[in-house]
C-alpha cells in the first residue's frame, strides 16, 4: 500500500500543478532563484536550524503537500550531513482544515505521514515552499493540534513574498522576495516538476493566495 | 464530482478512483489520539433509514461525526412514517430544517433517485430495494484493493442471492468501472432476469471457479424478501452454494473472503471461514466508515453544492 502510495505521490502532485495552470517549464515567468541558489538557501537554513534547536536533536520537519514535502526531506538531509544522525521527516497534508474550503469544488487530499516516533514534546519545523497570505501556515497548525502537543513549532519556507494575512512569521527564510498581490510564485523542485527554480510571473490577480502551497 | 450518489454507475473510474484515494488518507485518522476533522462543521447530515440497518446507519453516523458534521438519525419506526407520512412529507420536513446530505435507506428500489427531486442537498443513497447500495461497493473494492494491492484484473467471484442483492448490482458495476472482472454464481432462480445485460460473467459450478479466484464475496441469503420457494432447502443450499473449510482450501493462497454483513453463520458461509485469516468481515466495516468520510466530504467539502443550491433558490 505505501510502495503504491509512494509512487502515487509526484504524479498527484503534477495534477495539482496542471489543476492549478501550472506547468513544469512556466512560460514568460522571470527565474528569480536558480537550483544552485536554492540549495545554497537550504543549506544555510539547515545550519540555522541546526544553530536555533541546539543540534536539531528533537526536530522532527514535516513538509506541507506539495511542495514543502521534498523541501523538508532535503532539509532533513541537509542536518544528516552536518549532524550525523538523520532528522525524522514526514509530511502534513492541511486540505481538511483549509478556512477557504466552501469557496472552491472539494480538493484532492494530500498525504499526511508522521514519522512513528510522534510529534508529542518534539521541536516541529513546518516546511512549506512559499509564504504569502499565512493561512495554509494556520490550517497546518490546526492540523499538528490534532497530531499531538509539540514542544515547540517553528516555520521554515523557501520564499517569503510577504502580503501575510495573520500574525503569523517564519523562523527561517531561503529568500525575502518583495512582491506585488498580482505577481505569482512558483517553485519547481526536481523531485515534482523535473527541475529546481523560483519564478516570479504576472498572475491573473491577488484571488489566489498561496496558489503554490 | 457528482453531487448526488445513487448508483455505482453514476461514477466514472476517475471520480471512484477519487473517492478510494481520498479514503486511503482519512483511514489515518482512525489511528490518531484525537479521531476528528474539522472539515464538515456546521453541516447537517440526516439518516432517513426506512429499513432496518446497524452497521450502514452507525457507518454513516460515525463518518459524519468524525468530519464534524451534525447528524440527525431518523428511523421509520417510532417516527411519524408510522403514523402515514409519505416520503415526499418527510423530505420536504427535512428540507426546512436545512439537510446539507440526506442519507436514505429505503425498502422500494428507486426512492433515493425520487428524493432528490425534493430536496437541495446531496442525496446519498444507503441501500434501497433489490436495486443499489453504491457505498457498500465502493469499501468492498477498498478493501480488496488494501488487501491485494490492485483493483485492474482482479477475478471477483459473487456468490448467493444475487437476485435481492442490491450489494452485487453496484459491486458488479463499479467493478466493471473499475476494471476487475466479476462472475457471478447462484442458483438459476436467484439470478435476476437482465444479468445477461450485465457487464459480468455468470456460472452456475461454485467448485470450478474458486481456484481462479482473487475475491470470493458471499451475499447474505435475504429471507426477508423471499416470496416464494427460491431452493429446495437451506441445508441444500448450503452443500451447494455456501462456503465451508474445504472449499475455502481450492482458493489461491492469497485469495480473500468477503460478506457484507449480516451474516447467516452455517448458511452461506461457515464459522470457521468466517473468523479464518482470509475474511475481511471485519475490515470491511473499518474501511466503511473511512469511504463514507471520503464520500461526504467529496459531495458536501467544497463549494458545488453551494452555488448550485444558490440557482435552486433563485
Amino acid at each position: 500500500m505505501h510502495a503504491l502510495r509512494a509512487g502515487a505521490d509526484p504524479h498527484a502532485g503534477q495534477a495539482a500543478a496542471a489543476a492549478q495552470g501550472r506547468s513544469a517549464s512556466p512560460p514568460g515567468g522571470k527565474v528569480v532563484l536558480g537550483s544552485e541558489e536554492i540549495r545554497r538557501a537550504l543549506t544555510r537554513v539547515a545550519h540555522e536550524i541546526l544553530e536555533r534547536t541546539d543540534g536539531a536533536g528533537d526536530v522532527i520537519l514535516l513538509g506541507i503537500p506539495t511542495r514543502g514535502v521534498p523541501l523538508a526531506r532535503r532539509l532533513a538531509a541537509g542536518l544528516a550531513e552536518v549532524e550525523g544522525r538523520p532528522a525524522p521527516v514526514g509530511s502534513l497534508d492541511i486540505t481538511m482544515y483549509r478556512d477557504d474550503l466552501r469557496l472552491r469544488p472539494a480538493r484532492k487530499l494530500g498525504h499526511t505521514d508522521v514519522p512513528p516516533s510522534g510529534v508529542d514534546g518534539r521541536i516541529v519545523v513546518l516546511v512549506d515552499d512559499v509564504l504569502y497570505s499565512g493561512r495554509t501556515v494556520r490550517a497546518a497548525l490546526d492540523a499538528l493540534n490534532d497530531l499531538g502537543r509539540p514542544r515547540a513549532v517553528q516555520l521554515a519556507v523557501l520564499v517569503d513574498r510577504g502580503h501575510r494575512e495573520l500574525p503569523i512569521r517564519p523562523d527561517y527564510v531561503g529568500k525575502n522576495l518583495p512582491t506585488s498581490q498580482r505577481e505569482v510564485v512558483q517553485v519547481l523542485v526536481s523531485e515534482i516538476d523535473g527541475e529546481d527554480a523560483v519564478v516570479l510571473g504576472k498572475g491573473p490577480g491577488p484571488s489566489e493566495p498561496e496558489a503554490s502551497e | 464530482m457528482i453531487r448526488h450518489l445513487i448508483s455505482a454507475a453514476d461514477l466514472s473510474r476517475d471520480d471512484a478512483l477519487l473517492i478510494l484515494d481520498t479514503a486511503e488518507e482519512l483511514a489515518q485518522v482512525a489511528d490518531r489520539p484525537i479521531r476528528k476533522l474539522p472539515t464538515l462543521r456546521g453541516r447537517t447530515v440526516v439518516n432517513l433509514f426506512y429499513e432496518d440497518s446497524t452497521r450502514t446507519r452507525i457507518s454513516f453516523e460515525a463518518a459524519a461525526k468524525r468530519l464534524s458534521a451534525d447528524v440527525i438519525n431518523f428511523s421509520a419506526k417510532g417516527s411519524s412514517v408510522a403514523k402515514g407520512e409519505s416520503l415526499k412529507d418527510t423530505a420536504l420536513t427535512l428540507e426546512a430544517m436545512g439537510a446539507d446530505a440526506v442519507v436514505v435507506r429505503h425498502s422500494a428500489s428507486g426512492a433515493p433517485h425520487r428524493l432528490t427531486r425534493w430536496v437541495r442537498g446531496s442525496v446519498v443513497n444507503a441501500g434501497d430495494g433489490t436495486h443499489e447500495h453504491p457505498t457498500q461497493a465502493l469499501l468492498d473494492a477498498f478493501t480488496m484493493r488494501r488487501r491485494l494491492g490492485r483493483l485492474d484484473g482482479l477475478r471477483v467471484t459473487i456468490v448467493g442471492d444475487v437476485l435481492h442483492s442490491r450489494v452485487a448490482r453496484s459491486n458488479v458495476l463499479l467493478l466493471d468501472t473499475l476494471g476487475a472482472e466479476v462472475t457471478l454464481v447462484a442458483p438459476p432462480t436467484l439470478l435476476p432476469l437482465a444479468v445477461s445485460s450485465w457487464p459480468c460473467e455468470v456460472g452456475y459450478d461454485l467448485d470450478a471457479e474458486l481456484p481462479k479466484s482473487d475475491v470470493v464475496m458471499m451475499l447474505r441469503v435475504q429471507a426477508e424478501r423471499m416470496n416464494a420457494a427460491y431452493f429446495p432447502t437451506v441445508r441444500e443450499y448450503s452443500r451447494r452454494y455456501g462456503l465451508d473449510g474445504n472449499r475455502m482450501a481450492l482458493l489461491p493462497d492469497h485469495a480473500i473472503v468477503m460478506h457484507p454483513g449480516p451474516m447467516n453463520r452455517g448458511v452461506e458461509i461457515a464459522a470457521e471461514v468466517a473468523d479464518s485469516d482470509r475474511s475481511t468481515i471485519v475490515e470491511q466495516v473499518a474501511n466503511g466508515v473511512s469511504i463514507r468520510m471520503a464520500v461526504l466530504y467529496l459531495l458536501l467539502g467544497g463549494s458545488e453544492s453551494e452555488t448550485e443550491r444558490a440557482e435552486a433558490a433563485r
